[in-house]
């Protein structure tokens, strides 16, 4: 049993971790490329952004937190998100529109996206420095270990505070986002020009004010993601520029265009993650008098070693424009 | 004062100029139908009269102010209407909110226009929660005149509704957009299926390189041999 809870520790919780963090960063690439049909690679930087602001408004007000009782870093993440979604629309004026208005090709706004990337890299090194940095200022990081009420079992399953609002967030965000996009006048203006452009602005719909609005939500939304990924380990200016690829993989798993199979598709490849690189030898060892002696003796049986972790995504995307460019729910392809 | 009224109208995509002077008006309670052979610029006329197309002279009026190159949502506000010929509805979106779309910018007229639509195309009313991507092609049609009626236009421009229609579809059509005009809205429509068209249409203009070769009543269009013979198939 105390393998079993190890599997809950390092699969299921880590599984469900990764997989959230991914579902909230590919719903925002999914959305923009619904609307304006270019893959934005500063995304990853919007998110590192996000988390910079908390750190910054958080070492500005540390003790924020404390007179509510939740840390400081969420009670930030609000106006993070806000800041964020500023900078997004921001972003759009200055380098995005101008290059539509234009009727560039795609391609020519991806690489625009890589400018920015590297753009916003530098100022976020220029002001936060190349180091990690915890945005635990001046809480503490609460870890909860829960005894599992089993006879036998020693280890218990644990969890800790960031990660528990992580998902309480993903929960909060996909529920809202859902209600936007199926209630609202708005959200269904959005997937209107998701499905037709042309049509919408015959329809009336003001385009321009679609546009705006998905870089507030995708802003805000890379925020949540962000802030939550440097809260679980430490806030780093390439934190989430590396996790471009395995939120792109999500996105086009899921089906570009498609904000449910993103979500769905951020948990498969954050699974398969972790599945990938989990010691499937562990949960052999109850049964290793029975087992063969090379199986027994055999001392790590991962799939991949967790260094190259970052493959697996890379194969799943692969593995997806090879055998199903549309992605688990038809989308779009890139 | 004609509800709309275009006056030698030039235009085309990148210089290159497809319109050279089309003249036409109609009044509000009229049926115009513009037909003639391929490439005439029929259908480039109906996306210059709704602003997709930049008109480089003449002048095009809407009660008498003109619309000329103001984008297509300004002139929705106006009271124009526009159902293009392909990719006229949101196939994702449910027919239901197919029709909510075309009510974009009167979000107040939503309800009463959904039950009068409903009445109008019955068939939308069984199908409004369905997408409208899986509908036929008749019925999507339905969707994307519905659409453009949300929002009580004055004026409804069609680009060849019944294009790719069975027959019996396309008597159907035509019925709607006949209701339609006595309900008090102006239609300035496109059409393959001439015959039938100009039997409804109150005034017909028949273009040829971009410009009017006839331009009189329906009826006396299809009365004369000499339309008859070069653009009607004898």
């Amino acid at each position: 049993m105390n393998e079993l809870v190890f599997f809950i520790n390092n699969v299921v919780i880590a599984g469900c971790v990764a997989g959230s963090i991914y579902a909230i960063g590919a719903v925002g690439v999914t959305l923009i490329f619904s609307i304006m049909r270019f893959a934005h690679f500063a995304h990853g930087d919007m998110m590192t952004f996000g988390a910079f602001m908390v750190l910054l408004l958080t070492t500005l007000f540390p003790q924020a937190g404390a007179a509510i009782g939740i840390p400081t870093p969420l009670i930030m993440l609000p106006f993070a998100m806000a800041l964020t979604a500023v900078l997004a629309v921001g972003i759009d004026r200055a380098f995005y529109k101008p290059l539509r208005a234009h009727g560039v090709k795609p391609i020519v706004m991806v690489i625009a996206s890589l400018g920015v990337t590297l753009m916003l890299q530098g100022l976020i090194r220029l002001f936060a420095g190349t180091g990690g940095e915890s945005l635990y200022v001046d809480d503490r990081k609460e870890i909860f270990r829960i005894p599992l009420p089993i006879e036998g079992v020693r280890v218990p399953v644990v969890i800790t505070e960031p990660q528990i609002y992580l998902f309480a967030l993903t929960l909060i965000s996909v529920v809202a986002l859902h209600f936007f996009l199926s209630r609202s006048r708005l959200g269904k203006a959005m997937r209107a020009m998701s499905d037709n452009p042309a049509l919408a602005q015959a329809s009336g719909i003001n385009t321009n004010t679609i546009v705006a609005v998905t870089w507030v939500i995708a802003g805000g939304l890379a925020a949540i993601a962000g802030t939550l990924l440097s809260l679980d380990v430490t806030f780093k200016p390439d934190l989430s520029f590396f996790l471009l690829l395995p939120i792109f993989a999500a996105a086009i798993v899921g089906g570009v265009g498609h904000p449910y199979g993103a979500i769905a598709g951020g948990f498969v490849v954050g699974f398969a993650e972790t599945l990938a690189v989990f010691n499937w030898g562990i949960l052999l060892r109850p049964f290793r008098d029975s087992l063969p002696e090379w199986l027994a003796q055999a001392g790590n049986l991962a799939f991949v070693g967790t260094e190259y972790k970052i493959v697996v995504p890379f194969f799943i995307l692969v593995a997806i424009l090879v055998w199903r460019p549309t992605g688990i729910f038809k989308g779009k392809v890139i | 004062m004609p509800l709309l009224d275009a006056r030698d109208v030039h235009g085309g995509y990148g210089g290159m100029n497809i319109l050279n002077g089309v003249n036409m008006s109609i009044e509000a309670d009229e049926i115009g139908v513009i037909v003639g052979p391929n490439g005439a610029g029929k259908s480039t006329m109906l996306k210059a009269v709704f602003g997709l197309l930049h008109v480089s002279q003449g002048e095009i009026l809407l009660r008498g102010e003109p619309i000329h190159n103001l984008p297509p949502n300004k002139l929705v506000q106006k009271g124009m209407g526009f159902v293009p010929q392909e990719y006229n509805v949101f196939p994702s979106l449910t027919v239901k909110e197919n029709l909510q779309m075309g009510a974009y910018l009167k979000p107040g007229n939503v309800k009463r226009m959904l039950s009068r639509i409903y009445e109008f195309f019955p068939p939308l009313y069984d199908k409004r929660h369905q997408p409208a991507g899986e509908l036929s092609g008749g019925q999507r049609q339905m969707v994307a005149m519905g659409r453009a009626l949300m929002a009580e236009p004055e004026v409804l421009l069609l680009d060849e509704p019944t294009a790719g229609l069975s027959p019996l579809y396309m008597n159907e059509i035509f019925e709607r957009v006949k209701e339609v005009n006595a309900a008090g809205v102006g239609i300035l429509m496109v059409e393959q299926n001439a015959k039938q068209a100009l039997a409804i249409a109150d005034k017909g203009f028949v273009l040829a390189a971009g410009q009017n070769r006839f331009t009189d009543t329906g009826a006396a269009l299809l009365a004369d041999p000499e339309v008859a013979k070069s653009f009607l198939g004898g």
